[in-house]
């Protein structure tokens, strides 16, 4: 079997975010690091090959600095990276990315394309949903328990109700929820390995994708400009002394909150 | 201009987030339809006249009896192209994020998510997102349409007006790839008590209580409230909570009159869910908690201690 997991790189979570008032687009200047809840999504994808065999790709479409994202999964245990790099692809938006991205996807006939659950800089959980009906395939997204025999997969969905049990054919695309597993960490032995692994970087058109349907000029949605949140009005913080309660309820009874 | 307002339901009641971004849409103006997808759903799309819309898009078909995304993707390109709709609009959940995103792809129309406000400059749908943890708001806009938005669950009240809808059937034909996915079954696993979307009043708990056991704190309280208990994700992922009512990134995100978090450090990840709550009230032992920062009403101490004389007070305040 052959799974394409398809990942992000994301600025560190230590590193400080900003937007760029300029070009009104996310600054990715500073340290990556693998967006976290793809980490599931490989981990996800190593169990799968460990139980039935066949090949594990990590695909990502990013600045080709994303390839040290790509090696801490072939650290994990992944088989090869591919890295569609090229800058005309900075800027674009979800109908942009998904169509890049199931270029990319379609190149590796994979029986099995995951998502991990969503991108810690863009607040996306969108994506797989657009490559699916790209690629044409059944999805299942929010996925907290997966099987897979040799021609359907089965997950487990979270709901805002509960769980919902949805089987598809073979080829779908999955989108795990990040409960679905514990990552493992890389071994050392894992990550001297990883930098022998076949990492293949391409440009938009080494995946046949026409410039203007990335950037700017292949996105649907555009930044109109920045604003601060709004602030907090008075804030109280007391230290219970066993008045506290009293003190909240009477607050509370105020703001006709009770 | 059409806008059309996807009206998710379950069990036969339109969701209250869906009908939420009706109101909003009512009030900002245009023509505004809903759309109503299901199987032997007039019922459902005759109750949203109700809520002041006067058009009903209905697709009815056996195909959408259960709550699968990709058949309600072929649903809405349909009534798109029935209606001329210029922008479609939905309540996030995990339904209607996958078709929203789906259907963005099929009509290469952009999507903006995580919209917590909307309005139209010059006949053009605009919206407000925040980014980065909600420490900047993103005006956002489309470049072509359809446009399409997610609108952040709880942004807006559901308001009821009373009248009626004129139903109108549209119908579809279904992709191959789009019935491929079949439902097994479905675990309804709905905490006891409101839930968490439809709650005023929500009392959370997190690491702090302790142990699953603490709950119980959360739970008198919520009820002396009149509220509903939610979760945040470590809780969760460690079996004391069901996962329905996980508030944050990867839970849901509410906004009741009143949020009262027990034993929350107020990571991000949590924030994320909850800060457009009206009013935050945090009680943790830890005085450096970041969700001091931004509760309304924050104090410092035992939850042991402070929880159960709050209920008490609360009762007895409340008769």
């Amino acid at each position: 079997m052959k799974i394409v997991v398809c990942v992000k790189q994301v600025p560190d979570a230590n590193a400080v975010r900003r937007i760029d008032a300029t070009t009104h687009r996310l600054d990715r200047s500073g340290e990556g690091a693998l967006n976290a809840t793809d980490v599931n999504a490989v981990e996800e994808a190593l169990r799968l090959k460990e139980a039935h065999g066949g090949e594990v790709v990590v695909a990502s479409l990013g600045p080709a600095k994303a390839v040290d994202s790509l090696r801490k999964a072939l650290a994990m245990g992944a088989d090869r990276a591919l890295l569609v790099s090229d800058d005309a692809a900075a800027g674009s938006d979800l109908v942009a990315t998904s169509y890049a991205l199931a270029k990319a996807v379609e190149r590796e006939q994979a029986d099995l394309v995951l998502f991990g659950q969503q991108s810690s800089d863009s607040d996306g959980a969108v994506l797989w949903a657009a490559v699916a009906d790209r690629l044409r395939r059944p999805l299942i997204s929010q996925v907290a328990e997966l099987s897979v025999d040799g021609t359907s997969v089965q997950g487990k969905r979270q709901t805002e109700f509960g769980y919902d049990v949805i089987s598809a054919p073979l080829p779908a695309v999955i989108a795990v929820s990040d409960a679905i597993n514990e990552p493992r960490y890389p071994s050392l032995k894992g990550i001297m390995g990883a930098k022998s692994k076949p990492t293949e970087t391409l440009t938009l058109a080494g995946i046949g994708v026409e410039a203007d349907r990335v950037g700017t000029s292949g996105s649907r949605t555009s930044v109109l400009g920045l604003a601060p949140p709004p602030s907090k009005g008075d804030q109280v913080k007391i230290e219970d002394d066993g008045s506290a309660a009293g003190s909240l309820v009477d607050w509370l009874a105020e703001r006709k909150l009770l | 201009m059409t806008t059309l307002v996807f009206l998710e339901h379950h069990g036969g009641a339109i969701q209250k987030g869906a009908l939420g971004v009706l109101a909003r849409a009512l009030a900002v103006g245009g023509d505004v339809a809903g759309v109503v997808v299901g199987n032997g759903v007039a019922d459902v799309a005759q109750s949203a006249g109700a809520y002041g819309v006067s058009t009903v898009y209905v697709v009815d078909d056996p195909a959408f009896e259960v709550p699968l995304p990709q058949p309600r993707v072929d649903a809405l390109e349909a009534v798109i192209a029935a209606s001329g709709a210029e922008n479609v609009l939905f309540a996030a959940s995990v339904l209607s994020a996958d078709i929203a995103a789906g259907l963005s792809a099929r009509l290469d129309a952009g999507l903006n998510w995580d919209v917590t406000d909307f309005s139209l400059e010059n006949g053009e749908l605009q919206a407000k997102r925040p980014a980065l943890g909600d420490t900047v708001v993103v005006d956002v806009g489309w470049t072509s349409t359809p446009r399409i938005a997610l609108v952040r669950s709880g942004a807006f009240e559901a308001v009821e007006t009373g009248g009626t809808a004129a139903v109108h059937p549209v119908s579809v034909t279904l992709q191959g790839f789009s019935t491929a996915a079949r439902m097994v079954d479905q675990i309804q696993e709905q905490a006891s008590g409101p839930s968490i979307e439809d709650a005023d009043v929500i009392v959370a708990g997190g690491r702090g209580l302790g142990s699953p056991d603490g709950f119980k704190l959360a739970e008198e309280l919520a009820e002396a409230l009149g509220g509903a208990v939610a979760a945040t994700r470590a809780v969760v992922d460690a079996g004391w909570y069901p996962y329905s009512t996980q508030v944050g990134q990867t839970g849901k995100s509410v906004s009741p009159k009143l949020y009262v978090a027990l034993g929350i450090s107020g990571a991000i990840q949590h924030k994320v869910g909850m800060q457009n709550s009206g009013t935050i009230v945090a009680i943790n032992k830890d005085p450096n908690a970041p969700i001091f920062d931004f509760a309304d009403f924050g104090i410092v101490g035992d939850l042991n201690q402070i929880a159960p004389k709050l209920a008490e007070l609360v009762r007895a305040r409340r008769g």
